[in-house]
C-alpha cells in the first residue's frame, strides 16, 4: 500500500503515479532534533497513504511523535528526510488547502466566534457578502449559530473546539487534521463532540487525519487506526476498522467495537520495549 | 449553555455604588487637600500663595491667553515626540521579538541607552541639533521610545506560537501574521508601554522647556521663578499635573476597551 520511495530527495518526481489514488501521503518522513552532540530521531521514516475522503486516527504513547507527523502535513514541521505529498505535490509549507484543528483551540481571543469563523477568508479576500455567508454556513454546520457574536472567554470548552472546527471548515480545506482536538473535554462532552464531528464529516466529507490518546475515540471515529511506537516514532501497525458508517451508540457498545478496541488497546500498552539505538551520531 | 447570559449587566449595580463610594471619597481627599492648602498658606508660610490666589492668576493667564500657548505649545511637542515615540517603538519591539538577529543587533543599543536618563542627552541635542523644537522633541520621542519598546519587545515575545501557527494554517504571511495576531495579541502589553511612554515623556517635557525655549508651561514656570512669581509656578504645576493625569487616564480607558477579550478582568 505504502510504498516508501528509494530516493525521497529527488526533486523532479513531483506528479508520483502513485499516489493518484490518495490524497495524502507520508513518503519515508523523518525528523531528527540535534540534541548534546548527537541527534533525536523524533519520527524515523515513516510512509502512510490515506484515500481522499477517508478517516483515519493516530494512537500512540506520548512523544511518539504523532504531532510531529501532523505538524508535516500541516506544513509547520520541516521533515528531514523524506517528503507528504498532497494529491502527489510536495508540502512545503502551511496552506488553506489543509485546515488544523489544534488541542488548546488556537481560537484569537479578541474576535468573536463569528470574527474567529472568518479569519481565513478576509485574509483570501473573500467578498463580504459571500464571507459571512461562507461564515454562517459553517457556524451552523458546528451549532453555534447563537452564539456568533460571543467572545471565545464566554464559551465552553466543547463550544470553542466547535468554533475551531468551523474555522477550519470554512475556508473549504482538502484535509483536517486534528490534533488532540477532544483531549482536554469532559468524557461526556467528548462524546457528543464525537458525534458530531461525524456527523459534520459525513455532510461536509474531507480527509481527516485525527490524533488522540484515547482508544475508544480512534476506534468510534476512522476507518483506519494508525498505531505509533516511540524511540523512535515510528508506525507500529495499522488495525482496520471494518465497521459501517454512520457510527452509532449500538456499534460503540457493539461486540465489534469491542473486539476491535481491544485489539488497538493491546497495540498501545503492550508495545515492544523501546530500541536501544534512539540516538545516532 | 448556561454560562453564556452573562451580558455587561450582571455587575453593573454593585460596581456603580462601589465607583460612586469611590468618587466620593475622591473629592473628599481633594476638598481635604485644598482646605490643608488654604490654612498652610494662611499662616504666611514662605510667601506660599493660598488657592484663591492660585485660582485668580489663573484666570488672569487663562483671559490673556498665555496658559492656552503654553498648554498647546507644550501639549505639541509631549505629543510628537509621544507619537513618534511609540510608533517606533512597536515595529523595532516586533522585529526584536520576532527576528533573534534583530534582537542581537537591537538589543545592546536598547539597554545602554535605557540606562541613560534621556534628560542627559538634552546638551549633547543642543549641540548637535540647535534649539529649535528638534531637541526637544527628540529628548522626549527617546524617552517614549526606551520606555515602550521594551513593553513591545515582551508582548510578542509572548504572543502564543499556537496562535501563530492557527493563522499561518489559515494562509496568513509575515505580514498578517503582524496585523491581525502579534499586534492584537500584543496590545496589552503595548498599551502598558504607551502608559509608562507618555509619563515619561511628560516627566522629560518640562526639563527640555527649561533649555532655551520661547514657549511652553516649563518655560513659563521658569520665567516665573526669575520674578519669583510663585502663583504663576503653581499654575504650571497643576495644569501639567492635571494635564498627565486626563492623558494617562484616555490611555487606561482605551486599554480597558481594547482588551476586554482578555480572560482575566
Ligand atoms: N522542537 C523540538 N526539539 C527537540 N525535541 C523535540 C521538538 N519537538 C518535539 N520533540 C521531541 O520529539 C518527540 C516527538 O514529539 P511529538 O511529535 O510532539 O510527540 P507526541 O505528539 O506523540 O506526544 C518527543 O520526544 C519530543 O520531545
Ligand atoms: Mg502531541
Amino acid at each position: 500500500m505504502s510504498t516508501a520511495q528509494s530516493n525521497p530527495t529527488d526533486p523532479t518526481s513531483t506528479t508520483s503515479s502513485t499516489s493518484s489514488t490518495s490524497k495524502l501521503s507520508f513518503r519515508a518522513v523523518g525528523r531528527t532534533y540535534p540534541v548534546g552532540d548527537g541527534l533525536f530521531t523524533a519520527l524515523g521514516n515513516v510512509s502512510l497513504d490515506i484515500a481522499d475522503g477517508e478517516f483515519v486516527t493516530v494512537v500512540g504513547p506520548s512523544g511518539c511523535g504523532k504531532s510531529t507527523l501532523l505538524g508535516m502535513a500541516a506544513g509547520l514541521v520541516e521533515p528531514t528526510s523524506g517528503r507528504v505529498l498532497l494529491d502527489g505535490v510536495p508540502v512545503t509549507g502551511p496552506g488553506p488547502d489543509r485546515g488544523v484543528i489544534f488541542q488548546q483551540y488556537a481560537l484569537f481571543p479578541w474576535l468573536t466566534v463569528r470574527r474567529n469563523v472568518e479569519f481565513g477568508l478576509r485574509l483570501a479576500a473573500v467578498p463580504a457578502a459571500e464571507r459571512r455567508r461562507r461564515a454562517q454556513y459553517a457556524i451552523d454546520l458546528v451549532g453555534l449559530t447563537d452564539f456568533a457574536d460571543a467572545l471565545p472567554k464566554t464559551l465552553s470548552g466543547g463550544m470553542r473546539q466547535r468554533c475551531a472546527i468551523a474555522r477550519a471548515y470554512a475556508v473549504d480545506p482538502q484535509v483536517l487534521l486534528m490534533d488532540e482536538p477532544f483531549g482536554a473535554l469532559d468524557a461526556l462532552t467528548r462524546v457528543q463532540l464525537q458525534n458530531q464531528l461525524l456527523d459534520t464529516w459525513s455532510r461536509e466529507r474531507r480527509t481527516v487525519l485525527f490524533i488522540t490518546h484515547d482508544v475508544d475515540e480512534a476506534v468510534y471515529l476512522a476507518r483506519r487506526v494508525v498505531v505509533m511506537a516511540a524511540r523512535p516514532g515510528r508506525i507500529d501497525r495499522i488495525v482496520d476498522v471494518d465497521l459501517p458508517y454512520p457510527r452509532t451508540e449500538e456499534i460503540r457498545l457493539s461486540a465489534d467495537f469491542g473486539r476491535i478496541r481491544n485489539e488497538v488497546w493491546h497495540a498501545v500498552y503492550h508495545q515492544p520495549p523501546a530500541t536501544p539505538a534512539t540516538r545516532a551520531t | 449553555m448556561a454560562a453564556v447570559t452573562t451580558g455587561p449587566a450582571r455587575p453593573a449595580r454593585p460596581a456603580a455604588r462601589r465607583l460612586a463610594r469611590t468618587l466620593a471619597l475622591n473629592l473628599a481627599a481633594v476638598a481635604a487637600g485644598l482646605a490643608g492648602w488654604a490654612l498652610l498658606a494662611g499662616t504666611g508660610l514662605q510667601g506660599l500663595p493660598g488657592p484663591a490666589e492660585v485660582a485668580g492668576r489663573a484666570g488672569e493667564l487663562l483671559a490673556d491667553g498665555t496658559l492656552l500657548d503654553d498648554t498647546l505649545a507644550s501639549l505639541r511637542r509631549v505629543l510628537t515626540g509621544f507619537a513618534l515615540g511609540t510608533l517606533t517603538a512597536v515595529p523595532v519591539g516586533f522585529l526584536m521579538g520576532w527576528y533573534p538577529t534583530a534582537r542581537a543587533l537591537l538589543e545592546p543599543y536598547v539597554q545602554f541607552f535605557r540606562t541613560i536618563p534621556p534628560l542627559a542627552l538634552i546638551p549633547l541635542a543642543i549641540v548637535l541639533m540647535g534649539i529649535g523644537e528638534v531637541p526637544k522633541v527628540f529628548v522626549i520621542f527617546l524617552a517614549a521610545f526606551l520606555s515602550s519598546v521594551v513593553a513591545a519587545f515582551q508582548g510578542v515575545v509572548d504572543v502564543d506560537v499556537t496562535l501563530v501557527d492557527a493563522a499561518r494554517v489559515l494562509g496568513a504571511g509575515d505580514r498578517a501574521i503582524f496585523l491581525r495576531v502579534v499586534i492584537p495579541a500584543a496590545a496589552p502589553f503595548i498599551l502598558v508601554g504607551m502608559r509608562i511612554g507618555l509619563g515619561s515623556a511628560w516627566g522629560t517635557l518640562v526639563a527640555a522647556e527649561l533649555i532655551a525655549a520661547q514657549e511652553g508651561l516649563g518655560f513659563r514656570m521658569q520665567q516665573a521663578q526669575l520674578y519669583y512669581d510663585l502663583p504663576t509656578i503653581f499654575v504650571g504645576l497643576i495644569t501639567i499635573g492635571v494635564l498627565g493625569l486626563a492623558m494617562d487616564r484616555l490611555l487606561q480607558l482605551a486599554e480597558r476597551r481594547l482588551t476586554r477579550w482578555q480572560e482575566r478582568r
